[in-house]
């Protein structure tokens, strides 16, 4: 049976403009597309990357301007959309005052009480 | 002429790792739009930012190759700065903490980097109207 692994980011915006992406997110994606078995876990301050409609652009230094600022809500949409199941810790939502109304589709908000079990049914659980 | 600010920054983190080498190097950018000098220590990882050899590279899960994609490298962000800072009359004096350097074979960094040592740092320091350190965490 296929390993079974949940990728857990917490830490938001880490170095997200000069990679374009979030470097975990992105290693998400190339994992699944090579056919592991992966889901995501947003938690903490990471939980802003399923918010709707970001906005990154306009970065320039001198005459260099950004020309593909990340796009980091649809990263977590198309990840959602290859077959990842996107979860999002509601209590974080919440304590950040972000609605589920304002996340992107395809991501499950889930209660902090929830994960024991949610950890539970992986067989790798990798705290980024 | 009248006195310039000068600002000193003091940096520690790497590229690529963090949010605060991008933030640092927007605090030097619009310092430089103001028209001030800015000195810089670059200190452990730091060394890496105007690392000559950085490389854009094409990304695949954004379906974009090489062109389209448009990596920034951080050597082109401070390279672009120090232009900006020559076009207005300013200077950003950009020193490479010679010892870090060598531990991350680190030597090939762009023209207007120089080599020094935390005693360049201390000139900096006295000689400007404020240091930020912006250090790693």
């Amino acid at each position: 049976m296929a390993t079974k692994v949940l990728n857990i980011v917490a830490t938001a915006y880490r170095a997200t403009l000069e990679e374009q992406d979030d470097t975990i997110l992105w290693l998400s994606h190339v994992l699944k597309g090579g056919g592991a078995d992966l889901d995501v876990l947003l938690r903490g301050n990471a939980v802003n990357y399923a918010v709707r409609d970001q906005d990154a652009s306009g970065l320039a230094f001198g005459d260099r301007r950004q020309t593909q600022p990340p796009r980091l809500d649809e990263d977590v949409a198309r990840l959602a959309a290859s077959g990842a199941r996107v979860f999002i810790v509601g209590d974080d939502l919440r304590e950040r005052g972000v609605g589920v109304d304002d996340l992107v589709p395809g991501v499950q908000p889930i209660a902090a009480a929830e994960l024991p079990g949610l950890l539970g049914r992986y067989d790798r659980v990798w705290h980024w | 002429m009248a006195d310039r600010t000068t600002l000193t920054l003091a940096l520690m983190d790497a590229p690529y790792e963090s949010a605060r080498s991008t933030t640092a190097l927007r605090l030097l950018a619009l310092a430089v739009r103001r028209g001030w000098n800015v000195n810089v220590f670059a200190y452990e990882g730091a060394v890496n930012i105007p690392f000559a050899k950085q490389a854009p590279h094409p990304n695949a899960v954004h379906g974009r190759d090489v062109e389209q994609e448009d990596h920034p490298n951080p050597k082109d962000w401070v390279a672009a700065v120090m232009a900006e800072a020559a076009s207005r009359g300013a200077k950003v004096d950009w020193v490479q903490c010679g010892l870090c350097v060598d531990e991350r074979g680190a030597a090939e960094s762009i023209p207007g980097t120089r080599r020094g040592s935390p005693a360049d740092f201390w000139k900096f320091v006295e000689a400007s109207t404020n240091t930020l350190v912006i250090p790693t965490r």
